[in-house]
């Protein structure tokens, strides 16, 4: 027999989770900003310093907030774009435990300092297998129900989550090689170069396909579903879809500009990063001008301002990040605070913003209530959040220009104008106003948090119909 | 840079597989209607306290 009803469940475990994630995340991003200003804050507690806890908060934020965050939109929008219940669901459920598992153990081993010391692929090799089983069945659960589906055309959301799931799968293997020595303790098969080589092929196509092509599926469902309005042109969805997609793997040498990496490696990676700016803006535009002829929607609904000001960040956020991969833009912003504040722009204001967007828009339908407990909370959660985005990434854009120029400035006779520590003293007020505007952004979590514990208390969990297909 | 023999044909093939993808998608017909798909999702109400469908 046929299932009548969508699998909400796995769904509402990750969306909740997906709250409690990012509060922990954000948290720990708040507490190594003020280590920066007052070291002592690690109490001479190695699990608490801020070399542990890094790692920490950028596995917290990226995978735990941002992986739960999409396992449960790749969920929603794929039962109800292709109108069958989920394929394989008791793999479903291995996906949210093993997930969830796998974060717990980064919490854990994190702090104790075990680590591969690959920037975003710390966690050590137990840990990897596990993802790469996790991953596996979210594959066969995702693509299963695609095939499984009752509607003709695959919705483009899901050709965005397709994407993300596949290449993610095969980055995370391929960088992930390594010959473990102790059950904690392994060694990555590259060395030298072909290890940075491999790992900014990863880190940047991380960032390409988890941060950016996955949460473009997000937007591309629940901003038109929102607005109530259809995306303002689907062929220019396939074809943002189709051109990101071959650029993308390209551009990761753009994170070794002037190291041992050969020079067209150097190059090369800068042409395609510059390349990139074209599918991108192109995105944006059709997710912006999917409110043509609706604009006034923006001035009531804080659920849009929260998905539209996404895309601001996401356009800006493109924008720059081509401009610092150009090889003389990149002399000077590379290991600056810039870097910081660019990440930040496209982690906060947009991932993060269309994400909670985007659970705005879920959570209430996922426990049967028509909206959220209070709209307000959710109008003053978007101003606490937009104002802490514009003090952070302003801090450190401000921060990371003056850093670089400081360093390279010298004297008449070839001597270095500042020594290291006066730069370092010069940065204190920036990142003042960066914890402030990581506060802001934090506590409009815990806002989040209080709406959505008071929206699932009152709301009752019941099982979503599938509309039977009319036959004419 | 002996890793370069590696990173270009993974990403060759994965290229490749994407080329295909594509090309399936263009035989069977994915792309022939460049409107429908847009519409539809509107159409499927997903307002939870909404009476079920009416056929």
């Amino acid at each position: 027999m046929e299932a009548s009803t969508y699998n909400y469940k796995v769904v509402r475990q990750f969306a909740i989770m997906t709250v409690v994630w990012g509060i922990v995340g954000m948290l720990v991003g708040v507490i190594i900003a003020s280590q920066l200003i007052w070291p002592e804050l690690n109490f001479g507690i190695p699990w608490l310093t801020y070399g542990r806890l890094r790692p920490l908060h950028t596995n917290a934020v990226i995978f735990a907030f941002g992986g739960s965050g999409l396992f449960a939109a790749s969920y929603y929008i794929a039962q109800r774009t292709c109108q069958v219940r989920l394929y394989a669901e008791k793999l479903a459920s291995f996906t949210f435990w093993g997930w969830q598992a796998v974060i717990v153990s980064a919490a854990i081993t994190l702090p104790m300092g075990l680590t591969s010391s690959k920037e975003y692929a710390e966690l050590e090799w137990p840990i990897d297998i596990l993802i790469t089983l996790v991953w596996v069945a979210y594959a066969i659960v995702f693509f299963g129900t695609l095939v499984k589906r009752k509607t003709k055309y695959i919705y483009v959301s899901n050709w965005f989550f397709g994407a993300y799931i596949i290449t993610i799968a095969m980055l995370h293997i391929v960088n992930n090689l390594e010959i473990p020595v102790t059950l904690f303790k392994s060694y990555s098969i590259y060395a030298g170069v072909q290890d940075a080589m491999v790992q900014w092929w990863y880190g940047h196509n991380a960032v390409g396909f988890f941060l950016t092509t996955a949460f473009l599926g997000m937007m591309y469902y629940f901003i038109p579903k929102q607005a109530a309005r259809p995306i303002f042109s689907y062929r220019l969805s396939i074809v943002h879809f189709w051109s990101l997609n071959f650029i993308y793997m390209w551009a990761g040498p753009h994170h070794l500009q002037y190291t041992v990496l050969p020079d067209w490696v150097q190059s090369l990676g800068m042409v395609f990063s510059l390349m990139l700016l074209a599918p991108s803006w192109g995105g944006m535009m059709n997710g912006v001008m999917t409110l043509s002829g609706a604009w006034d929607k923006l001035r009531t609904d804080p659920i849009l301002k929260f998905l539209v000001t996404s895309l601001a960040f996401y356009g800006m956020s493109t924008f720059e990040g081509p401009m610092m991969a150009i090889k003389t833009v990149n002399a000077l912003s590379h290991y600056t605070e810039w870097t910081i504040g660019h990440v930040h722009s496209g982690a906060l204001g947009w991932v993060a913003m269309i994400t909670i967007g985007s659970m705005y828009y879920l959570i209430p339908r996922l426990f049967g209530r028509e909206e959220m407990y209070s709209v307000k909370l959710i109008t003053t959660h978007f101003w606490v959040a937009t104002l802490g985005v514009v003090l952070y990434i302003a801090a450190m854009w401000i921060a990371g220009v003056s850093q670089g120029l400081d360093w390279r400035a010298s004297n008449p006779d070839g001597t270095l104008t500042y020594t290291f520590a006066q730069v370092v003293k010069n940065m204190y007020p920036f990142y003042f106003v960066r914890l402030m505007g990581g506060l802001m952004f934090f506590s409009g979590m815990l806002i989040m948090a209080y709406n959505v514990w008071k929206t699932v208390s009152i709301g009752k969990v019941e099982e979503a119909q599938i509309p039977q297909a009319v036959h004419a | 840079m002996e890793i370069l023999f590696v990173l270009i044909p993974v990403s060759v093939v994965i290229v490749l597989i994407i080329g295909g993808l594509f090309l399936w998608a263009v035989k069977s017909g994915q792309f022939e209607d460049m409107e429908g798909p847009a519409h539809r999702i509107l159409m499927d109400d997903d307002t939870p306290t909404q009476p079920k469908r009416v056929q």
